[in-house]
């Protein structure tokens, strides 16, 4: 009984969660947005050149990955 | 040539794309880019030249391909010691397709890496996806790396190359893009990265005690283990100022079934002038620690199943301070260009290697094994490069 009554509990949230989230609304609205669109706020403005620095990095680090961008090879010796 | 060739090739394109698709509703604008680079530093010169051109088939559909090459001159410290020089050309080609539905993007891409010893092809495969108001977005990422190692047993001008091992490398990512404020973006990047097969360096030796050599040491051969996972994740936040400027900041950690645990931290402020300039200032501070089967100097010779004196596994930190200036020469567009920009990138690094001693050209010997002066060099690192949009 107990476990039904989790089972139906569990649903109700996982309902309440979904629908909450397909009804979530921007608190952000498109209209706020200019400051995040301007080009200083990428990420990364030039793919390229983020690439070769991590390359270069990587090359000579143990660590690796996760930094959103690096670079094959490296000519390292 | 390095095991690193191995590490990266699998998180090209998939961490690449990471950041690259923050925005999926719109695909990006068509770009061209010419790229040039130089690299000096610890006895090496790296010169890198690119071209990349990205177009826009239809507003759904984009593709990218990407050329590069490096040179590469000088002998490291590990060369040194064993006295060669090092001459070699790296010719790197990549295909990327990205496909926009509704809110995801869809990017496959492809990347050839040849060496005169190295060879090493990457497929990636990833999705991006909007979500929430277009406040979210979420991506995921796998990237399969297939590499062909080899060993260079001539000279730089008359090469000997005998191949001596593949790895396979596989990479999974995931990720999180945030819109927090209208001033404030975060997100965070995990990627799971495994290999097997021949990991080492076939160029850098272990060294170990021997009385019998007038040096106090000999060198012999590194032994990696056959297989290799690691685990990173970044965080990072962008905050645009009262004034019209950006802070980054983001922090990394990293840790590997070798036992090497790094983080790593960085601080980047972006500033524009007008529409013509934005100046960028970086510093980044590294530090990780030893592989569990690193030593400078073991106690002799297979003392232990797997030893390793690579540098990148030694315990080490280092210390970036970088400036990039974009002076935009096509700012409101020209004809079919929408801009142009020329940009400038210059980076001093600082490596300090913690139990990573120079044993380089001393002649006869004037220390005892172990007691040498630890490493450590400058680099410099320049970069330019042109980029129109059109």
């Amino acid at each position: 009984m107990r476990c039904r009554q989790m089972l139906l509990s569990g649903t109700v949230l996982g309902a309440m969660l979904v629908s909450g989230g397909c009804s979530i609304q921007p608190w952000v609205k498109p209209y706020e947005r200019d400051r995040l669109a301007d080009p200083i706020m990428a990420w990364d403005r030039d793919a390229i050149s983020s690439a070769y620095l991590d390359h270069i990095r990587e090359s000579r680090e143990g660590s690796r990955g996760a930094t959103g961008g690096a670079g094959g090879g490296c000519g390292c010796n | 040539m390095t095991n690193r060739h191995i590490f990266a090739r699998a998180a090209v394109i998939a961490a690449l794309l990471l950041v690259r698709s923050t925005s999926a509703d719109v695909l990006p604008d068509d770009r061209a880019d010419v790229f040039y680079s130089k690299y000096s530093g610890g006895g090496m010169d790296i010169t890198g030249y690119s071209a990349t051109a990205r177009a826009k088939i239809t507003e759904n559909f984009a593709v990218e391909a990407n050329y590069f090459i490096d040179k590469v001159s000088g002998a490291s410290i590990d060369v040194l010691s064993q006295a060669s020089q090092i001459k070699d050309e790296r010719k790197q080609k990549s295909g990327t397709i990205e496909y926009l539905h509704d809110k995801t993007t869809y990017t496959a891409s492809y990347t050839s890496s040849v060496e005169r010893d190295y060879i090493s092809d990457t497929a990636s495969i990833s999705l991006s996806q909007d979500m929430f108001g277009d406040l979210t977005t979420v991506t995921l990422g796998f990237s399969d790396t297939h590499n062909t190692v080899g060993e260079n047993n001539g000279t730089a001008d008359d090469p000997n190359v005998a191949w001596i091992g593949h790895a396979l490398s596989r990479a999974y990512s995931g990720g999180v893009s945030q819109i927090v404020t209208k001033n404030f973006i975060a997100g965070v990047n995990l990627q799971v990265i495994t290999d097997a097969g021949y990991l080492a360096n076939p160029y850098r030796s272990i060294r170990y005690l021997d009385p019998t050599n007038p040096k106090g040491y000999s060198l012999g051969n590194q032994v990696y283990p056959d297989t290799h996972t690691s685990t990173a994740v970044q965080v990072q936040g962008k905050y645009y100022l009262p004034y019209r400027a950006a802070v980054t900041a983001i922090y990394r950690y990293y840790t590997d079934t070798w036992g090497v645990v790094g983080n790593t931290y960085e601080l980047d402020y972006t500033h524009p002038i007008k529409n013509r300039w934005i100046f960028e200032g970086r510093v980044r501070y590294y530090k990780q620690s030893a592989a569990s089967f690193y030593s400078d100097l073991f106690p002799f010779a297979d003392s232990q199943n797997f030893v390793a004196r690579d540098q990148n596994l030694a315990a080490l930190d280092n210390t970036t301070v970088g400036a990039k200036v974009t002076y935009a020469f096509l700012p409101d567009g020209w004809k079919f260009f929408k801009r142009g920009t020329v940009t400038f990138d210059a980076s001093r690094i600082r490596f300090n290697y913690l139990d990573f001693r120079n044993i380089k050209d001393y002649g006869v010997p004037q220390y005892t094994p172990g007691t040498e002066p630890l490493y450590s060099f400058n680099a410099n690192v320049f970069q330019v490069f042109v980029s129109v949009y059109f």
